[in-house]
């Protein structure tokens, strides 16, 4: 490294770790429970769940407040910050692959499973000692045991999501802009025309899950298409919901005055993020929508 | 020759120099509790990796009791297929990558002369989630319907359609263990490229940090996918998905391929930080620098490249299309030749040496040696023809219990001999620590080398019974295996004795050692390098 070495900010012992960890732990013993109690109606399940998430949104704010007061007195060297920016780096390069994972599970049962289970290439016996009637496509609207279901096309709600998610991602640009630039005023517009605009895809997307589940049948138990399009959509929603909240705050820290041209991770690392889960929504759009 | 003393004194006052004086260390358990201090933290990894392994030590206890003799006579079958689980998962998940994670925790800022990890509070964070998600799965043991019996590999269906309840819990644990890897490893990559010491360039990196980086790669690749398919388990049980069910177009074949895409990635996180050991240990002992440096960091950068692309031969025998068993049959052979390179070097930084056999280098050898072996069992299974022999029989115990135990487990042991004066500040009692090597070889080799024939013989895996002709065998093996059981507690006398007191050690206790660990004093102080060292 040829850089000028800064002494590099060390922090003394903190508590908010070990609440986070315990935090975890009723998260999972509650989601643990609450899932084995589902069909029992009630439990203590969902009670330690919620404890945990309290605690977790408790240990959130704690910790990065400790974050932003260090880094408003001037504690981080420009070291510090690219620490930061590697590790949010690596951390959304994470988030690649576990989306990965599902698009993974996509991409076989759809090029590889399906038309097996149809007879495609050697399998002829498996079709015809298993499911004879059955007969492959795309997407898998009518399920080898017997199930259907319909698929959901491209145009309208998708269609307009993408166009707001597409939106949101040059507005956030622009607010980036506007900040390093200086220009506090637009920097506010825009990154509140870009929450509003989060807001409204997941409105639209719950409204789409509303249209899916009530008058098409289709659900997430309704086979393989069911299983990766709400799986998939599902948990890209839970990433633009995570995405706005980290907005919102950025939203908050900007009307008190925080960040400047140079100095503003924090900042970066939303817009990263919720650059990120665009470009996860345009492969979604085009893999499991129009496709 | 400067005396030892002395020694250690130089090193305390160069370190004076250059540090700032403030080196309290916080008292009682909440130190622990919120400590942000690399060395606090390997230090826990490494207890809780060791506790570990003697808890999942205790139900290989357990499987080799029952399979003492042939026919069922102490655990009933569903709780025995508890046992073989619980403990595959705890060794790969709670004693070897955690064992690791501490050892990087040591010693990577001291060797890239950084003052500590680059997120110190995560680091914290990283550990304590680690006993959280450990408490949880040993707990679901003793839920109704008993906890996971399916395999640490937890195929679908035995995972989904006929799993016990408990299999939830199974699945959260799994997650807060793949946070943990995770943030570790963003925390190791982070500290190895931003906060090495101004002249220490890439190509001076020790290997044990080399490796550690690359292992580093791997686990943010893959532990994501593992989430991802124990997600989809989760869903496949509670929530009516058929991922894996092809009642609803999805297939269990599927599962296998998500699970071994993260699973053969998962084997090298296992063994990549052994190789940096054990390329620290061997020049150390045979007082010659390591032969082939820059081909050690492109051999270990090409298995992880490799180790992407081979996850199929798991699977030989599932009746993938022909295309798929040349393919991954040819590129696991590919495999060897990097792995090739670095046995070869090692040997090779040997050859003509002035060596001696300190007990780390003990443990490095027989590294050397057995993981050869285990490595050489590994590509006969790559045959896949042979495959559909060798494939979940004794044979694949054999094998990884050689790459794991003999290869993983062993450089660990190697290591910690080799660092422990520098953690503790004392020399460790030599004849106990032989003691642990001989008695540790010998029975290890008793307990896994018999398990080749077991298993070319047509013994089947993961079976709490088998036929009468494999019953003299089995006898053997398990008393390999309460030999080898017993040999470990040896280790606990050896460094409970070390950290109470014995000979000081120096500075740097091995003549030929290398490296910036060497320059601080022994103990190591609680803040090194506040500000970098001069690279050499
Ligand atoms: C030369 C390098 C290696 C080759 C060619 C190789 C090859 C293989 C093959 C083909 C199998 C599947 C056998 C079967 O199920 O039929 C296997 C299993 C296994 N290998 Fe390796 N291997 C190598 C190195 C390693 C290393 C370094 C580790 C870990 C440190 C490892 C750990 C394992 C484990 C844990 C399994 C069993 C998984 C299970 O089914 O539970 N291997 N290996
Ligand atoms: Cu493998």
């Amino acid at each position: 490294m040829s850089q000028q070495y800064q002494k590099y900010y060390v922090p003394a012992q903190s508590g908010w770790p070990i609440i986070g960890a315990v935090a975890l732990f009723l998260i999972a013993v509650g989601a643990g429970t609450a899932v084995q109690q589902m069909n029992q109606g009630g439990g203590y399940g969902q009670w330690l769940l919620l404890a945990g998430a309290t605690l977790l949104i408790i240990m959130l704010i704690g910790w990065f407040g400790n974050v932003i007061h260090e880094s408003m007195t001037g504690l981080y060297s420009e070291q510090m910050d690219r620490s930061f920016r590697q590790g949010m780096s690596w951390f959304i390069f994470s988030e690649v692959m576990f989306f990965a994972a599902f698009f993974g599970a996509l991409f076989y049962a759809r090029m590889l499973a399906v038309p097996w289970l149809g007879g495609a290439d050697n399998n002829e016996m498996t079709h015809a000692l298993l499911w004879p009637e059955f007969s492959a496509h795309w997407p898998l609207v009518s399920m080898p045991d017997g199930g259907e279901t319909q698929a959901m096309g491209w145009h309208g709600l998708p269609l307009y999501n993408t166009i707001i998610l597409l939106i949101s991602s040059v507005t956030l640009h622009l607010a980036h802009v506007s900040l390093e630039q200086g220009k506090r005023t637009a920097l506010t517009a825009w990154l509140f025309l870009t929450i509003v605009l989060g807001i409204a895809f997941l409105f639209l997307q719950v409204e789409e899950y509303v249209h899916a589940y009530v008058e098409m049948g289709l659900t997430l138990d309704a086979g393989i298409y069911g299983n990766t399009f709400f799986l998939l959509t599902g948990f890209h929603g839970m990433h633009v919901t995570l995405g706005t909240i980290i907005l919102i705050v950025l939203f908050g820290r900007v009307l008190k005055g925080h960040f400047t041209g140079d100095q503003h991770f924090a900042f970066m690392a939303g817009s990263w993020y919720w650059h990120f889960v665009d470009v996860v929504w345009l492969c979604l759009f085009v893999f499991v929508y129009v496709i | 020759m400067t005396s030892m003393t002395e020694q250690n004194d130089i090193a305390a006052q160069q370190h004076d120099e250059t540090n700032e004086h403030h080196h309290y260390a916080p008292k009682g358990i909440m130190r622990w509790l919120l400590t942000t201090n690399h060395k606090d933290i390997g230090t826990l990894y490494l207890i809780f990796a060791f506790t570990m392994f003697l808890v999942g030590g205790a139900m290989a206890m357990v499987i080799r009791a029952e399979l003492f003799q042939p026919g069922l006579q102490l655990v009933d079958p569903n709780f025995f297929n508890q046992m073989t689980t619980v403990h595959g998962l705890i060794m790969v998940f709670g004693a070897v990558m955690p064992a690791f994670t501490g050892l990087a925790n040591w010693m990577i800022p001291m060797m890239i002369g950084a003052p500590d990890m680059a997120l110190p509070r995560m680091n914290n964070w990283s550990f304590w989630i680690l006993p959280f998600a450990f408490a949880i799965l040993l707990g679901s043991l003793f839920m109704e319907g008993g906890g996971p019996a399916f395999g640490w590999t937890f195929y679908a269906p035995l995972s989904t359609t006929y799993s016990s309840d408990s299999t939830a819990l199974f699945v959260f644990s799994v997650h807060i263990m793949g946070i943990s890897s995770i943030m570790g490893a963003i925390n190791v990559i982070v500290t190895i490229v931003n906060l090495r010491a101004p002249d220490m360039s890439w190509m001076k990196l020790p290997l044990f940090v080399w490796t550690w980086l690359i292992t580093a790669f791997l686990l943010i690749a893959v532990m994501p996918v593992l989430a991802g398919v124990v997600t989809m388990v989760l869903t496949d049980k509670y929530f009516g998905t058929s991922f894996f069910d092809a009642a609803g177009g999805g297939d269990p074949v599927m599962f296998q391929h998500i699970f071994w895409f993260f699973g053969h990635p998962e084997v090298y996180i296992m063994i990549l930080p052994s190789f940096g050991i054990v390329s620290a240990i061997i020049p150390a002992f045979a007082r010659k620098p390591l032969f082939g440096y820059a081909s050690m960091v492109y051999a270990t950068a090409s298995i992880a490249g490799l180790s992407f692309i081979v996850w199929a031969h798991h699977m030989f025998t599932t009746g993938m299309p022909l295309f798929g068993e040349l393919f991954f049959m040819y590129c696991t052979m590919l495999i060897a030749v990097p792995t090739g390179v670095k046995v070869f070097n090692w040997v090779a930084t040997m050859w003509r040496g002035a060596m001696t056999f300190e007990v780390p280098m003990l443990f490095a050898l027989a590294f050397v040696v057995l993981f050869t072996i285990g490595g050489f069992s590994g590509l006969m299974l790559a045959i896949t023809p042979v495959d559909f022999q060798y494939h979940d029989t004794y044979f694949v115990v054999a094998h990884f219990h050689y790459v794991l135990v003999t290869g993983a487990i062993f450089s660990i042991y190697a290591a910690a001999y080799y660092w422990l004066p520098k953690w503790t500040g004392h020399m460790f009692n030599e004849f106990w620590a032989k003691m642990h090597f001989w008695c540790s070889l010998v029975s290890v080799n008793v307990l896994f080398f018999p398990m080749h024939f077991l298993g070319l013989a047509g013994m089947p895996r993961r079976i709490p019974d088998y036929a009468l002709q494999f019953a003299d065998v089995n006898q053997i093996v398990s008393i390999g295996g309460f030999a080898f059981g017993l040999s470990q507690l040896l280790f606990v006398v050896v460094v409970v004795k070390a950290a109470r007191g014995g000979e000081k050690a120096a500075a740097k206790p091995w003549e030929g050692a290398e490296g910036l660990e060497w320059t601080v004093p022994s103990p190591a102080p609680y803040h090194t390098f506040e500000t970098p060292p001069a690279v050499k």
